[in-house]
């Protein structure tokens, strides 16, 4: 088991290298360390030995991945892609271009992103199931087939919609919760209710359809079959045998999303003003950040990989036939 | 039947939820803590985190919002008086300039600017001013400070500011004001303005490279013992500054915060090891002796300006200008200063929903987004501008006012086609000018809040004139009394003079295309892009829109790649030095790395411009702009914009608003009525519940028949097709 | 020639689509095995309506896809003919007037008079801030007062119109099918009204009616009336609608048709021959999934637009930047969303590769190419199709969230995204301006609507596993 643990992690090391490059290469094509600087020291007056110094302050002086001027391995330690790499790695994220500390951002902003996204996965997950196991318990009658309509009606809309509908019908003109912003600690709770709401609402559609599936797939098999025999209630087939057999499949289809619910929900985040990792990412892309931008994409990735070792892991445990191998 | 236990525990939670509102008596949603709003505070909001807080960086508005309130310089603006005038902040008087001649004799105050060598500005501060509470001043028991001598260890657990308990403070003296100009020359502080302070200050560009040198030799320069030879300290509250020449501009310099006090005390606290790791910085947490402090620092989330225990004595202004005591502007005339005791700045990054919540009374101050503007305001016959009913209602009132800047719409001088002095590219440059409306532009996209530009000097500067002989007769004719823009046959006509009948080049046979280049992002701006290719299309010119971040945008202009491009400029201190500086040739933005973004060269214009640059305002001088402005509407360089107008709309419990728009310290004179507002945030905010209950009964009419298919299946065994 | 065709690198690669899509219609004629399951499809009458829905977006966006400069009057200087720089369509030149028809600012739909006030210098020197007459909207009413009768009017007869084209085509596509039939025309027309045909011809039909009914309303409106109102600098909303169509059928389809190469190769690769191609292909995925898509997307886009700033030459007008932006939009979506189908092909293929067929081929000795080609390709090739059907709808929707974030399509562009995007602000105005935000709606939801249908129903007919569900 731990064996197994530590080769996974072992092999996850070349994808993190991987993906380090990839974002590297893409913006050092689109950003020149000048441009950077030029952006953070500002608009009026701004003069090329302020630039260089910029630059020389925050270790964007050396060449990009190859170092002719050095010796040895100096070569390919002595420029920025190592130097700014290595760090990452052991989660150290230094300081953003704009000069703040990005690892106590990201510390400050995981909570807010978590009070949003934790919320939408298990109510949403919660209310999709129910939904999914109602349309399954009134198969073959006109419930069913509205149901199905509704659920591709819902799915597609685009989730913009669903916001801008929610921020002015429940924001604006009903005026039951405020329109945007966040408050700290539980005080929090009134400002998360409609972005879940939203979150939850915007996932419906898809989440019935495919669970519903699932719970079809369920009903065909011998067991339930037995349970009917037994004189079982339609009712208690469903909650008793298929809901608690499909559960397997649907928690460990589930793992793999609960790293990377740190990293928030983009859109909700920026539309609703909740100070969480989401609307961090997007702000850094729009200010062409680059810090922020690798550090979060390092550490989309690392939660990414750790989904899937989660994945890899809940299926034994639920599952004592799957050997790890 | 025995009651099913969901429904029960819902109309438990929503029973105890609104008692819970009811009781609190503050409606659902507001975004503060409950209480908040009853206390003396101010709400308003921050779009961005604000970079730079160190008033040695600071040059955005944005930035000055919270600086201004925190550092005080020696001079500043009057809150009520116009045109913009300077007083004595925490100076004891309005430094007068000695003038001295070449060989050190004074002059007398009139004297042209050719023969004067040096002016001396003498500046004498008012003792008793302290700081505001910080840990770099704190001291134990034997007076020795108890933040200094730091380690890496000591300041774990070190995240804010307030994570040191102990604060201490200090009177103000001259030389923290030294210190700070010796900041400005530190070439690793990157002042935006010490490239024109070299060329100002005596011996301001030796001390920078003085530094330089030292560093290089391995040496931390102590900015306090090295001597610059033109600012000195003359005494505990007084200090000396000598200016090259002639220099009237600098005392509108003397009212900015990068010339406010700088304690060596809070440099020297916060360049120990392990600060600038915590953001412990003075970029983020400022000392100074204003009327505020910033207790709290959340980018994220808020800021928090608070009432500073040390501040001076300084009370309302008794006088304002005609009509200021109508307006309950001198209510509280000679009252000390500052009148609220918290500012509450909360992260709203859109104008939607800030606006939204200006009308249900969660800030207390709003603009108006051309969008909302139907809804604020009405104007009336003779233009006059007044509020709609539904913000009258409101008690909602609004001030307005000229902003001293300019948006325009530059070609690039440099550029072979639309470029250069050449009579064929300036007919072209003037076709262009008269046929981008910006009339239409400002009812659109401004709702009428904007003059189109005659120049580039905006009203309320010197300079600026109004009627007929203020008008561009390249692009207006007079007609009944007011400027009114050629016809379009005219730019046409122009345009085939130019050598392009009907947009085609003559020579090539090509049709004329140009180019727009622009850093377009938000929804809105697509729509101006449109607009603005409609404006060339008159003419029968192809604009290409040549969107770029903003990187590449600054690139272009660096490089002279441009052709065409929009660009603003907000003044720095009113005086018409400040606007026609962006055309002074020297200045070029391309050869010389200025701020002349058009490049514009024309060698007459820049000999007035060294002329103007010196003299003290009267006829001669607007003899000589009138020259320049002459000169420079010939050569159209830019389409000469417009001049935006402020429209800030402020509630009824605000009070003393007035717009300022040089100054930005003026927090100061704000006073709220929380009780009015706590009313008024009731009244407003009353949730509207009918849609949750008709949603609820829609649902049970639907699920009325899926219930009684429920029963049936319920009782007998379903059997799957299969 | 009076004008001269441009074809952009969108339009050409939608036409290989077409053609591509034509060529394998015309293989599955003649398969058996090929055509049963589409048969499964067409046999489902919803499916055959949104079939119906799908065309009508396909033709509005192919006759949107036909770029020509038209011929200007003046020749040059040698006499020789020259060409406008701006590029049109053929939706365009059917568009004309609504392309013309634009007014100063907002105007809701069938509206006279402009939505917003504006401040007018009357002759006697005096200032009023009114809501003027429309240049265009409702110009022909003398009286503003009987604009609904008008519309009533005008939009009835449209649809008498549409109405009658419908009767007329089916008229002749009746007398066709009954001489297939060998029976009268009467006979054909009771069986299709009854709907006793194999194929659900009613369904369609009765789509087919909807839509032209509509579109002869809308067609004879629209000259008089700015149907879907205008936008903030006055442009016809309706007409920016039918512009976005072509937006989202490039994304949905042309992404799909960048990516499609290297998933099947990759896939098929990984799986059949194992060993070290396999690590390296899922290594190549797995490193790009885990690079979140958003950021992938931006950092791409912001590339694009630094190249296009530095090759200004490259990209004359304003459409091949737009255009060549889209392009990449669609390149770029691909890689982020190849992975996933590559992982399903790849997971099928090693099944299959175990497969006696696959094992007796292999020590026959028969090439790698030849498997992978014969035998194995046409066997997975129902994945694929599923799931490029099943993207289709997604990449509509990703477009407008990626538009909202700032790296979707060009701001100049017609899409439905940028016009949700305008719609933000327009929705914090009082009175709301809400018919942007509802043509997007409809326009988009009809699209995705019918794209999500028509995909289940390929999806029940294609994959055996389902078809008992």
């Amino acid at each position: 088991m731990l064996a197994y643990i530590l080769r996974r992690l072992l092999y996850a090391l070349p994808i993190l290298v991987g993906v380090n490059l990839l974002t590297f290469v893409l913006f050092f094509v689109v950003n020149s360390p000048d441009d950077m600087a030029r952006m953070q020291l500002g608009v009026k007056r701004v003069t090329p030995e302020a630039v260089e110094a910029w630059k020389r302050e925050r270790g964007y002086h050396l060449p990009l991945l190859y170092n002719a001027e050095a010796e040895g391995l100096d070569r390919l330690t002595e420029t920025i892609f190592f130097q700014k790499s290595v760090s990452l790695f052991a989660f150290e994220f230094g300081r953003s271009d704009a000069g703040s500390d990005i690892g106590y951002d990201i510390r400050q902003r995981m909570g807010p992103s978590l009070a949003v996204a934790v919320p939408v996965f298990v109510i949403g997950l919660a209310v999709n199931i129910t939904f999914a196991l109602l349309v399954v318990f009134f198969r073959a009658t006109y419930v069913e087939l509205w149901g199905m309509v509704l659920c591709v009606a819902l799915m597609s809309i685009s989730a913009l919609f669903y916001i801008i509908a929610g921020q002015y019908l429940v924001g604006k003109v009903m005026r039951l919760v405020p329109i945007s912003g966040f408050g700290e600690g539980l005080a929090a709770w009134k400002f998360v209710v409609l972005p879940v709401a939203v979150g939850v609402v915007s996932g419906i559609g898809s989440g019935v359809r495919w669970y519903r599936t699932l719970f079809l797939e369920e009903l065909g098999k011998d067991y339930v079959r037995t349970a009917r025999a037994k004189g079982l209630g339609e009712g208690a087939v469903l909650a008793r045998h298929v809901l608690r057999n499909a559960l397997i499949p649907i928690l460990t289809g589930s793992v793999v999303l609960l790293p990377l619910l740190f990293m928030g929900s983009l859109i909700l985040e920026s539309f609703f003003g909740i100070p969480g990792l989401g609307s961090y990412t997007i702000d850094a892309i729009n200010a062409q950040d680059f810090a922020i931008v690798r550090a979060m994409v390092f550490l989309g990735s690392v939660l990414y990989l750790v989904g899937l070792l989660l994945t890899d892991l809940s299926y034994t445990l639920v599952d004592p036939r799957v050997r790890l191998s | 039947m025995r009651p099913h236990p969901l429904p029960v525990l819902a109309a438990l939670l929503l029973a105890g939820a609104l008692a819970g509102c009811g009781t609190s008596g503050e409606p659902w949603n507001s975004p503060y803590p409950p209480g908040l709003a009853a206390e003396k505070v101010i709400f308003s909001a921050f779009a961005q985190r604000p970079k730079h807080l160190d008033p040695v960086r600071s040059y955005s508005s944005n930035e000055y919002t919270f600086i201004a309130q925190i550092y005080e310089p020696p001079l500043q603006y009057h809150y009520l008086l116009r045109p913009y005038r300077l007083v004595p902040l925490t100076a004891e008087a309005l430094p007068e300039p000695r003038l001295l001649d070449a060989r050190g004799r004074e002059l007398p105050p009139g004297a042209p600017a050719e023969a004067v060598a040096w002016s001396v500005y003498e500046i004498r501060i008012r003792p008793g001013i302290r700081y505001a509470p910080h840990p770099a001043f704190a001291r134990g028991p034997d007076g020795r400070y108890l933040y200094r001598g730091l380690s890496e260890r000591d300041l774990e657990g070190v995240h804010t500011l307030a994570d040191f308990p102990e604060r201490g403070t200090r009177e103000l003296v001259a030389a923290d004001y030294v210190h700070q100009i010796k900041r400005l020359a530190d070439p690793r502080l990157h002042s935006p303005i010490r490239g024109l302070m070299s060329e100002h200050i005596v011996g301001f560009a030796a001390f920078g490279r003085r530094l330089e040198t030292l560093r290089r030799e391995g040496q931390e320069p102590d900015l306090q013992a090295l001597p610059l030879e033109g600012v000195e300290v003359t005494g505990r509250y007084s200090y000396r500054i000598r200016i090259r020449g002639k220099y009237p501009q600098f005392r509108y310099w003397l009212a900015m915060p990068f010339f406010a006090p700088m304690p060596p005390e809070a440099v020297a606290f916060y360049g120990q090891p392990g600060m600038a790791e915590r953001n412990l910085t003075l970029d983020w947490y400022p000392v100074g002796t204003g009327p505020f402090m910033l207790v709290e620092n959340n980018p994220n989330r808020r800021m928090v300006l608070e009432r500073n225990p040390h501040f001076h004595e300084e009370r309302y202004p008794a006088e304002g200008m005609p009509g200021d005591r109508e307006a309950g502007l001198l209510a509280d005339a000679g009252r000390r200063l500052p009148l609220v005791d918290r500012v509450i700045f909360s992260l709203e990054k859109e104008s939607i929903p800030y606006w939204n919540k200006f009308l249900q009374g969660y800030y207390d101050a709003s603009g108006i987004s051309s969008d909302a503007f139907d809804q604020a305001v009405r104007v009336g016959p003779g233009g006059e501008v007044s509020l709609t009913e539904e913000l009258r209602a409101k008690g909602v009132r609004l001030a307005t006012a000229v902003a001293p800047s300019t948006y325009y719409m530059g070609f690039n001088m440099l550029d072979p086609v639309v470029g250069g002095l050449s009579e064929r590219a300036r007919k072209l440059r003037q076709a262009i000018s008269i046929a981008v409306d910006y009339e239409e532009y400002i009812a659109i996209f401004a709702n009428g809040r904007g003059i189109a530009a005659q120049g580039p000097i905006p009203p309320g500067i010197f300079g600026h004139r109004e009627g007929r002989s203020g008008m561009n007769p390249y692009v207006y004719d007079w007609v009944e009394g007011r400027p009114r823009r050629k016809p379009i046959e005219e730019a046409r006509r122009l345009l085939a003079e130019a050598g392009y009948p009907g947009g085609v080049d003559r020579t090539t046979g090509e049709p004329l295309t140009l180019h727009l280049d622009v850093t377009a992002t938000g929804p809105d701006d697509k729509a101006r892009l449109d607009w603005y290719r409609k404006q060339f299309r008159k003419l029968g010119i192809e604009l290409v829109v040549r969107n770029t971040d903003y990187n590449r945008f600054q690139d272009k202009m660096r490089t002279g790649a441009a052709q065409i491009f929009l660009w603003g400029w907000n003044a720095d201190y009113p005086d018409p030095e400040n606007f026609l500086f962006l055309l002074y040739g020297p200045n070029g933005k391309v050869r010389h790395g200025g701020e002349n973004a058009a490049n514009y060269a024309n060698p007459e214009f820049d000999r007035l411009f060294e002329r103007m640059k010196a003299m003290e305002d009267g006829p001669e001088r607007l003899a000589l702009i009138d020259r320049m402005l002459a000169i420079a509407r010939r050569d159209a360089p830019w389409v000469w914009g417009f001049h935006p107008k402020a429209f800030t709309l402020y509630h009824a419990w605000y009070r003393n608003a007035r717009p300022h728009l040089m100054a930005n310290n003026t927090l100061k004179y704000i006073r709220v009525e929380p009780e009015q507002r706590l009313a008024a945030q009731r009244a407003w905010n009353r949730p509207v519940l009918w849609p949750l209950g008709a949603g609820a009964a829609l649902l049970l009419v639907v699920l009325f028949p899926a219930w009684r298919v429920y029963r049936r299946r319920l009782r007998t065994p379903f059997r799957d097709a299969a | 020639m009076p004008f001269q065709p441009v074809l952009l690198w969108t339009d050409a690669l939608l036409f290989l689509l077409v053609g591509l899509v034509v060529l394998f219609a015309w293989q599955a004629r003649r398969h058996e095995h090929l055509r049963a399951p589409w048969r499964e499809v067409a046999r489902r009458p919803l499916a055959m309506a949104c079939a119906v829905v799908l065309g009508a977006y396909a033709l509005i966006g192919l006759a949107d896809s036909v770029h020509f400069r038209p011929a200007l009057d003046q020749p040059g200087p040698q006499g020789e003919r020259r060409y406008a720089p701006e590029v049109l369509s053929l939706l365009d030149l059917a568009l004309a007037p609504l392309r013309r028809q634009s007014e100063k600012t907002y105007s809701a739909p069938f509206a006279v008079r402009l939505y917003v006030k504006e401040t007018v210098h009357l002759p006697d020197g005096t200032v009023q801030r009114i809501r003027p007459r429309l240049r265009w909207g409702g110009a022909h009413l003398e009286d503003p007062a009987r604009r609904w009768a008008d519309v009533a009017a005008r939009g009835g007869r449209g649809a008498l119109w549409g109405l009658a084209l419908w009767a007329a085509a089916g008229m002749v596509w009746l007398a066709w099918r009954a001489r297939r039939w060998g029976c009268r025309w009467r006979e054909a027309l009771v069986r299709v009204a009854a709907g006793r045909t194999e194929l659900p011809w009613r369904a369609m039909w009765l789509t087919g009616a909807v839509l032209l009914l509509l579109a002869g309303a809308v067609a004879a409106l629209a000259p008089y009336y700015h149907v879907l109102g205008t936008d903030k600098v006055g442009q016809d909303v309706l007409y920016q609608s039918l512009k976005s169509v072509r937006t989202g059928l490039v994304i949905g389809t042309l992404t799909t048709l960048v990516m499609l190469p290297f998933a099947v190769l990759l896939g098929l690769a990984a799986g059949y021959f194992r060993g070290w191609v396999d690590d390296v292909v899922q290594y190549l995925y797995t490193t790009l999934n885990a690079i979140p898509g958003v950021l992938l997307i931006a950092a791409a886009v912001l590339m694009l637009q630094v190249y296009m700033a530095n090759h200004p030459e490259a990209f004359p007008t304003a459409t091949e930047r737009a255009d060549m932006r889209l392009l990449f939009l669609c390149l770029i979506l691909g890689i982020t969303s190849w992975t996933g189908l590559c992982r399903m092909l790849r997971g099928e293929t090693l099944k299959l590769r175990e497969l006696d067929y696959v094992q007796a081929a292999q020590a026959f000795g028969v090439g790698h190419g030849r498997i992978l080609l014969r035998h194995l390709l046409p066997n997975l090739m129902h994945i694929v199709l599923i799931s490029v059907v099943l993207d289709f709808s997604a990449l509509v929707l990703a477009e407008a969230v990626l538009s909202y974030v700032g790296v979707g399509v060009d701001p100049s562009m017609h899409s439905w995204g940028n016009m949700i995007n305008a719609a933000r602000l327009e929705m914090a105005r009082e009175p709301v301006v809400w018919w942007t935000l509802a043509a997007a709606f409809l326009f988009m939801f009809a699209l995705v609507l019918a794209a999500n249908l028509f995909a289940d129903a390929v999806r029940d007919a294609f994959d055996p596993r389902l078809r008992g569900a």
